[in-house]
């Protein structure tokens, strides 16, 4: 095998057996839901497997609405691993994906737009709110050295009350639905055809992903992004502004989480929904960014994964499965995603000691 | 109750580099046996196996003829195998007796009997002839008593054998000596002692017998009274290699670099740095000795812009960069070869292409408008790689899997790439082994040739008496004396290292 061949079976394989054992252990879940006997077990992976695939990837409709279901996903992914090559942790990226969709709930109103301009104007509104609100932890860290995870989850709560208050209390609040008025036909993003909510947003998340790859790997400012991240005393002493790059990374992050929010709203809800706690995007993000090894091109793969396994709950449960088995699913795919990371960096550890 | 050690056809490879092959070590009761040989020649690895830190693949160690199986540090402090770490292990807000019983207190009752703990210490250090101050916080001594309330543990678990890990590294001249008395009364109670080090003058001064290690392979066992430097090197190294570095005479000509009435403080608000005062000619190499921690590290993060200074300026050709930021001032000229090359120098984790950026990615050829310009720093780095003979199997393998010596060289290699007039080394070869010590020496002598301002920071003394032009050195942040090369020799350093002023 070639050395590259080699290096690229070391990344890949972490994560691909931690996806198939997921599934293997899953499957005793279904057993135990079912009551079926241990003898049952390969009837129940096989089952599992086969719900997951037939509802995500049997018909192009089908592969549509996992696509839907991937999309703010991955635009919460690729947030995440821009702040995560810098080495910080934005755990905002839920406040700041709920606030994108509330600047689109809250845009998408005007009439009188042309509509390429006001969608234009969404994405725009969307990648400001992201990033002003991401200004906040970030500033607070590069200022005071505050650590940037306590101060994302308090705003994390900011933003899903002040955009349940726009959504129930403001003036744009649709009193007969727990949400606002539908936004205008011009706001809206175009679908691909009516029998899916599948829209452009797709398209540009996937361009968006190659342009962080792009941006990480081949420019100054990811360069430095990334440096900082790796070992900010180095990076400092060859002439990179540490406090700089935090912010920068922070904000970039927080647009890219504002922008899939407001292109989740413009293009699949088309109005601003209240909540009654997080959708969850921006966490579900952290495990995918992880599990593709923060690679925003692997990301898109993941996210694919992912909005098929968000896709085929409902399938579970009308099969008579509990739809959580989805998150155990998830969960066990984290614990192995995490354990390979702690690994490596005890290995890591034990070598530069 | 032993008498001889023995490790008998050691083998051990981590991934792909064999760091011992078939190595036979043996020690014998009351002596003190040195394990010498380059960086990466396999004297720590052989250690950490008889510490029980590694497995080996295979092979035997044995005492007094009966096979032992060490698996764990607790084993081998089982068996009276204690060992001193390079970085000692001490608890800093801890006194000296706290120290030393840590872990096996005596007690009274369900409390530690301090009392008991003291004389103990007290006791140890009259048999041994330390002289240490039980109820002293750690953080109060100097790094050589610190050395030695490390021995002092070991003595308290009542090992026979004491590993010392480049022992020597941290300390002043005297604190040398103090040493090689100190394993001298060991060895005369029946204390056997291994000393790892790649200093060939301690060894002939300090050792019964000596051991060679050239990468993982014994190369030589014999008495010190047998060996000389030259069979030493020769040994260690492969080839014949002079100790000293040819310097040629160079007139110095203008001020390139200069320091004026610097104080700078540490993270706690005390100053490290107080009103020092340096001038820096092109052409020459300024050494600034000093035992480690006396404001040296502090007044070269002064100099490169990641410490905030205090009061004084820095002006470097004539432009005053007291306030510039980093990048600035290598724009203006100053490379540095950082202290601590994990921390500051390279990028672990990044390969060799990523690490030629530090300090580059910002200029041409690296840059090319918003991007970098991969081709091009490919390009730089292939040739610096090869022209300073870094050996690694590419470019693009992260630079954590090179050895010391050769991450060095590629910093040196780098640093010295970058258009530049002041050329800051600061312990330039700290933990690499001869073949790049001469290697780095030489470039630091071609540097001043070429009209660089060298700036020397270094705690060994061989290598500041060997390269400077001029020595300043510094004592508790501020200079305590200023030598010029022919007036310079190592009694007259040491006495200015400890804060003893010149005398008539």
């Amino acid at each position: 095998m070639s050395k590259e061949a080699k290096r690229m079976l070391m990344i890949g394989a972490p994560p691909i057996v931690s996806i198939i054992v997921a599934f293997l252990i899953s499957a005793l879940f279904v057993l135990w839901s079912k009551d079926m006997r241990l003898g049952e077990y390969f009837a129940a992976l096989l089952k599992l497997v086969t719900i997951v695939f037939s509802e995500s990837f049997s018909t192009k409709l089908k592969f549509m609405e996992v696509l839907v279901y991937a999309t703010p996903l991955l635009f919460c992914g690729l947030a995440h691993i821009i702040c995560f090559r810098c080495g910080l942790f934005n755990i905002g990226v839920e406040g700041q994906f709920i606030l994108g969709m509330t600047s689109a709930g809250i845009i998408g109103q005007f009439t009188g737009i042309p509509a390429i301009l006001q969608v234009i104007l969404i994405m725009m509104t969307g990648v400001l709110a992201g990033g002003i609100w991401a200004l906040i932890p970030a500033s607070l860290k590069a200022l005071k050295g505050i650590n940037e995870v306590v101060i994302c989850i308090m705003t994390n709560f900011l933003a899903m009350h002040f955009s349940n208050y726009v959504a129930l209390r403001s003036n744009i609040a649709d009193v007969n639905a727990t949400a606002t008025f539908m936004i205008q036909a011009n706001a809206q993003l175009p679908r691909f055809n009516d029998s899916s909510r599948l829209n452009i947003s797709t398209i540009v998340v996937i361009i968006l992903a190659i342009f962080v790859y792009f941006f990480l790997f081949s420019t100054k400012r990811g360069y430095q992004i990334r440096a900082v991240g790796l070992n900010s005393f180095a990076a400092q002493a060859g002439g990179i502004k540490v406090n700089v790059n935090i912010v920068l990374a922070l904000v970039i992050s927080g647009a890219i989480a504002g922008l899939g929010g407001a292109l989740h709203v413009a293009g699949v809800q088309h109005r601003l929904i209240s909540v009654a706690g997080f959708p969850g995007y921006g966490m579900d993000a952290i495990a995918i960014s992880l599990l593709s090894n923060r690679n925003p091109v692997a990301c898109i793969f993941v996210a694919i994964l992912f909005g098929a396994l968000r896709n085929s709950s409902r399938m579970f449960q009308i099969e008579g499965i509990p739809k959580d088995t989805v998150y155990i699913i998830q969960a066990i795919i984290i614990f192995f995603v995490a354990a390979d990371l702690i690994s490596k960096y005890l290995k890591q550890r034990s070598r530069t000691k | 109750m032993l008498t001889e050690l023995r490790m008998q056809k050691i083998n051990k490879t981590f991934a792909s580099v064999r760091a011992n092959i078939d190595v036979d070590f043996d020690l014998k009761k009351g002596e003190t046996h040195v394990l010498i040989g380059e960086n990466g020649a396999g004297k720590t690895t052989l250690m950490n196996i008889l510490y029980g830190l590694y497995q080996p693949d295979s092979g035997t160690i044995s005492i007094d003829g009966n096979e032992i199986k060490i698996t764990c540090p607790a084993d081998s402090i089982k068996h009276g195998i204690g060992m001193v770490h390079q970085h000692f292990m001490l608890v800093e807000n801890f006194s000296v007796a706290e120290n030393v019983v840590l872990g096996n207190e005596p007690r009274k009752g369900r409390k530690l009997d301090r009392k008991k703990a003291r004389q103990i210490v007290r006791d140890l250090c009259a048999r041994y002839q330390f002289n240490l101050d039980p109820d002293m916080l750690i953080s109060e001594l100097s790094v050589g008593k610190q050395q030695k309330v490390e021995i002092l543990k070991l003595l308290y678990r009542d090992a026979d054998i004491l590993i010392l890990d480049e022992p020597t590294a941290v300390l002043t001249p005297t604190e040398i000596e103090e040493l090689a008395n100190i394993i001298h009364t060991l060895n005369s109670e029946g204390k056997s002692v291994i000393l790892i080090t790649h200093k060939l003058r301690e060894v002939l001064t300090m050792s019964s017998r000596l051991t060679v290690l050239r990468n993982g392979i014994v190369t030589g066992q014999m008495n010190t009274t047998d060996a000389t430097v030259t069979k030493l090197v020769n040994m260690m190294v492969g080839k014949n290699l002079a100790l000293d570095v040819n310097i040629p005479y160079h007139e110095p000509s203008e001020k390139v670099l200069e320091v004026l009435d610097l104080s700078v403080r540490d993270s706690q608000g005390h100053y490290v740095v107080n009103n020092f005062n340096l001038c820096l000619r092109k052409g020459e190499i300024v050494g600034i000795a000093g035992v480690d921690g006396n404001g040296q590290s502090e007044l070269l993060e002064a100099l490169i812009g990641v410490r905030k200074i205090d009061s004084g300026r820095i002006i470097a050709s004539s432009a005053d960069i007291s306030s510039a930021t980093t990048l600035e001032r290598i724009s203006q000229g100053i490379s540095c070869i950082a202290e601590d090359r994990h921390k500051r120098g390279v990028i672990l984790e990044m390969p060799l292409v990523e690490n030629t950026l530090l300090g580059n990615y910002f200029r041409p050829p690296f840059a090319k408008g918003i991007r970098i310009d991969y081709k091009a720093t490919r390009k730089v780095t292939e040739d610096m790689v090869g022209r300073y003979d870094v050996r690694t199997p590419s470019i693009d393998t992260n630079i954590m899997w090179l050895s010391g010596g050769n991450q060095q060289k590629y910093v040196v290699a780098r640093e010295i790439s970058k258009p530049h007039c002041i050329l800051l080394a600061a312990q330039p070869t700290r933990g690499v082994d001869i073949g790049a010590k001469q290697f780095i020496h030489e470039q630091l002598v071609k540097e001043r040739g070429e009209d660089k301002g060298v700036l020397l920071v270094s705690t060994e003394l061989d290598e500041i008496l060997a390269l400077s032009d001029r020595i300043v050195v510094m004592y508790k942040g501020g200079v305590s004396g200023e030598v010029t090369r022919c007036d310079a020799n190592e009694q007259l350093i040491g006495r200015l290292m400890i804060g003893q002023h010149e005398e008539g």
